[in-house]
């Protein structure tokens, strides 16, 4: 029996059988992968890991005692320690006071500030995680959050880490600091659960693997020696995927979008580009090259202080969403979470929201066409859901997208996508469906922006890309200039090599 | 047998179910509770909760506050008496009296989503502001009517119920189609979900919001011209608390504080609650310091129940 040992495992949410009969082991001191599409049950599997949620059936045991959670705490107490997508940490409290939340060294209620601090430097020092402790965190990158949350669980002597998509939102250069403190827990002799749709990340990091699919157990290695990337996949969608980016050209048209000398309160410089019909262009950097925030600008989210928008010769003229998605331009932000998805509402709801303007009469709603539009997108998106009338924050991250994708595509008179990180969290399957419609409308004549921190994705879907750095727009490449080191080199700022980044 | 009563309890028609019961309970136990008079008297008892509830409850849906509506509600009828008195055209004083709600609640509106300041904090000033306004107008005292004729539109029945409880049910019909039919209802119920995200999703969020407010002030002036119709004279200090009691029926009718879920049948049901709990204590000759604290124990059991629909929902 193994240390951590899943057995059969199986659950029942209204209308999906979320996992079922699901069961594996994952031995001491080894970093396990956690593959599989969306929908395919990792999410739920590890909420039952945390105790979040309780399985219909089966048993999950660690160190061969079965383990039976009322709750997270529950769990937390019994050294399993799950660590979100979304970082679960207190802004305005610092570092130290973060990582010693519930477990205060207090005399008298009063908190040991100097006994706080000792405790948690001696461990940050032994788990080798540099971050200046007194710091709020609210002034921390991502990345570092993400270290605090891990430092979290070494400093409750986790016994069973499990890390839900952890490198979502980090830089390359924040993953490999991840991934050397995963190296150093995997030698501490912790059981590493590591969830990614990262094929590269899990082929470097883990020891062995399961992939998840429709909530049944698809494959499980006990080592990746002989296994390669494609059987993965293959195993993760159930079919041979040859080539994920199915890069088709296309006849680029007229300029379709043009921004002049745009700029804003969080740009650093005015930025200038265009976008033609059928085109997709790509905008590469790395986080906080300002790409997101051009982008809010272009489409008026925030707002611009200089500089003109036209789409089509038209000028875009008052800076809010409302007008820019008049005047033909949608974007689908990089945070769906709190831009995107309206939680507590249906997907029908979430569909409808902008483009039911088009079906109303004097404000009343139009049902007949509501429903048909969501029932139409769900289809046509492939978005997994028992219901149109599911709220949409049971759905998972790739079929939140296809909802948002879907928004956009019931409005009329689309002309320019902006798609801001518009894979990130999602699976391979999922991708190449997102990639193939962009391709699709890309075809029918809008012109496509896709913002993506990911490289291979730029090169491997856009005709041009056009790279930030330092809120600046510092190279334009077109497809066949396309190379890894010239792109990388106009993202880096100066004093940076390349391949100190590249490798 | 209990998993299926805690199935019908919490699920979407679990608080009809639970007023049906009460309901049911209450016209058995109580005597002089099921009568004619004693319904019409009930109902008349919650027609100003009630009308302010069907506004309230988008203003709560969109994540907001409304503290000033017991203020308005007085203010209102001091104007619509006042304006009334010095005309002596009912007409225009009905007028003018909806007219100063809807700009009370247009300012609450403006100052709220242009200004982007808390709704809570804005509608304490205003709520204390406008109080101010209705004892300044009259230098604190009540405003008799002067004609009779305003006396009956609270007075005078249609098919033998009383006009007030017909605007009443015609407001609920009115608000319930605007919530669920209409592009303002589910866009306030969006903001409310996401107000970030609707914003990028093109709602003019601005502009809803201030048009819930604005609503909400016209609605506070029905509500004040009937009140004073009933009591026949502007009260300066009428309504007083009328906002507590109007969130409470809203909470007890689902809508959720953290904005995005609300309807109009669960508010309803709310508001009929209030009135029913209150009704059979006075039937009871329950004293009136006893009272409050059934109020609070109800509110408190409803939002108890509310949360574990939530949680039976898998909501987080």
């Amino acid at each position: 029996m193994s240390f951590l040992e899943f057995s059969s495992i199986t659950k029942t949410y209204p209308g999906v059988k979320a996992l079922s009969d699901v069961s594996f082991g994952v031995e001491k001191g080894a970093v396990h992968g956690l593959m599989g599409e969306n929908g395919a049950g990792k999410s739920t599997l590890i909420k039952i890991l945390s105790g979040d949620q309780h399985a219909d059936a089966g048993e999950i045991s660690i160190d061969g005692e079965v383990q039976a959670y009322a709750s997270t705490r529950n769990a937390f107490d019994n050294g399993v320690i799950v660590i979100h997508q979304e970082l679960q940490l207190v802004p305005e409290l610092t570092v130290a006071e973060n990582l010693s939340l519930g477990r205060f060294p207090a005399s008298g209620g009063i908190i040991a500030r100097r006994r706080m601090l000792d405790d948690v430097g001696a461990k940050l020092k032994s788990a080798g995680i540099e971050i200046d402790m007194r710091r709020k965190v609210k002034t921390l990158s991502i990345g570092e959050r993400q270290m605090v949350e891990i430092a979290k669980a070494v400093m409750l002597d986790a016994r069973v880490i499990a890390l839900d998509e952890p490198t979502s939102s980090l830089s390359s250069r924040e993953s490999e600091i991840l991934f050397a403190l995963i190296d150093r827990l995997r030698g501490e002799g912790k059981v590493i659960l590591y969830v990614s749709h990262r094929l590269d990340e899990v082929f470097r990091l883990c020891d062995s693997l399961t992939v998840l699919r429709d909530g049944k157990l698809a494959a499980h290695h006990q080592s990746l020696k002989d296994v390669t990337r494609d059987q993965v996949v293959a195993e993760m969608v159930g079919r041979e995927i040859s080539d994920i980016w199915g890069f088709r050209p296309r006849k680029a048209g007229d300029v379709r979008l043009k921004v002049d000398g745009l700029s804003g309160a969080k740009l650093r410089m005015p930025a200038s580009f265009e976008a033609r019909a059928g085109e997709i262009v790509g905008f590469f950097g790395l986080i906080g090259a300002g790409r997101s925030e051009l982008m809010r600008l272009v489409f008026g989210a925030d707002p611009r202080s200089g500089g003109t928008i036209t789409v089509d010769g038209e000028a875009v003229a008052a800076p809010s969403p409302h007008d820019a998605i008049r005047a033909g331009i949608v974007l689908c932000s990089e945070d769906r979470k709190h831009d995107g998805i309206i939680q507590g509402r249906s997907i029908e709801e979430n569909i409808n929201i902008s483009s039911r303007r088009h079906h109303t009469h004097f404000g009343v709603l139009n049902r007949a066409s509501e429903i048909a539009t969501a029932e139409t997108f769900i289809k046509k998106l492939k978005v997994r859901t028992p219901s149109r009338k599911q709220d949409i924050v049971n759905l998972s991250g790739g079929n939140q997208q296809k909802v948002i994708l879907g928004r956009w595509l019931s409005e009329q008179g689309i002309r320019v996508l902006i798609v801001d990180e518009p894979t990130r969290g999602i699976d391979v399957g999922a991708k190449s469906e997102i990639y193939e419609l962009l391709y699709q409308l890309a075809g029918d004549g809008m012109a496509i922006v896709v913002v993506s921190s990911e490289l291979p994705e730029v090169m491997g879907i856009c005709d041009r890309i056009l790279v930030m750095c330092g809120g600046r727009i510092s190279a334009e490449l077109a497809r066949d200039q396309f190379a890894e080191k010239a792109i990388l080199a106009a993202a880096l700022p100066d004093k940076k090599t390349p391949d100190a980044i590249a490798s | 047998m209990t998993d299926r009563l805690k199935k019908i309890l919490l699920g979407e028609q679990g608080l009809v179910v639970i007023f049906v019961v009460a309901f049911a309970l209450v016209s058995l136990l109580v005597p002089n509770f099921l009568t004619d008079r004693n319904m019409l008297g009930l109902l008349q008892s919650v027609v100003t909760v009630g009308i302010v509830a069907c506004t309230m409850m988008f203003c709560l849906a969109a994540r907001d506050f409304d503290l000033s509506v017991g203020s308005i509600v007085a203010f209102a009828g001091m104007v619509a008496v006042m304006a009334s008195n010095t005309t002596g055209s009912i007409l225009l004083g009905l007028i003018a009296a909806v007219a100063c709600g809807a700009v009370v609640g247009w300012v609450n509106g403006v100052v709220i989503a242009k200004f982007r300041i808390n709704a809570l904090i804005t509608t304490l000033a205003t709520m204390q502001i406008v109080r101010g306004m209705a004892l300044i107008s009259s230098d604190g005292r009540a405003v008799g009517i002067n004609s009779p004729d305003f006396y009956q539109l609270a007075l005078s029945k249609l098919l033998g119920i009383p006009t007030p409880i017909w605007v009443l049910a015609v407001l609920f019909a009115i608000f319930g189609f605007v919530l669920n039919s209409t592009v303002f209802g589910k866009n306030t119920l969006a903001i409310g979900g996401n107000p970030e995200a609707s914003r990028l999703a093109g709602v003019n969020v601005d502009r809803t919001r201030i048009w819930i407010f604005t609503l909400q002030g016209v609605v506070c002036g029905i509500a004040g011209i009937l009140l004073a119709s009933r009591i026949t004279s502007g009260q300066p200090n009428a309504a007083v608390g009328l906002e507590l009691s109007v969130i409470s029926a809203c909470v007890l009718g689902g809508v959720s504080l953290a904005g995005g879920r609300a309807t109009m049948s669960g508010v309803i049901v709310g508001v009929l609650i209030m009135g029913i709990a209150e009704n059979a204590m006075n039937l009871l000759n329950i004293p009136a310091f006893y009272q409050y604290i059934v109020r609070g124990v109800i509110l408190l059991l409803a939002v108890l129940l509310d949360n574990l629909r939530s949680s039976a929902l898998g909501r987080r």
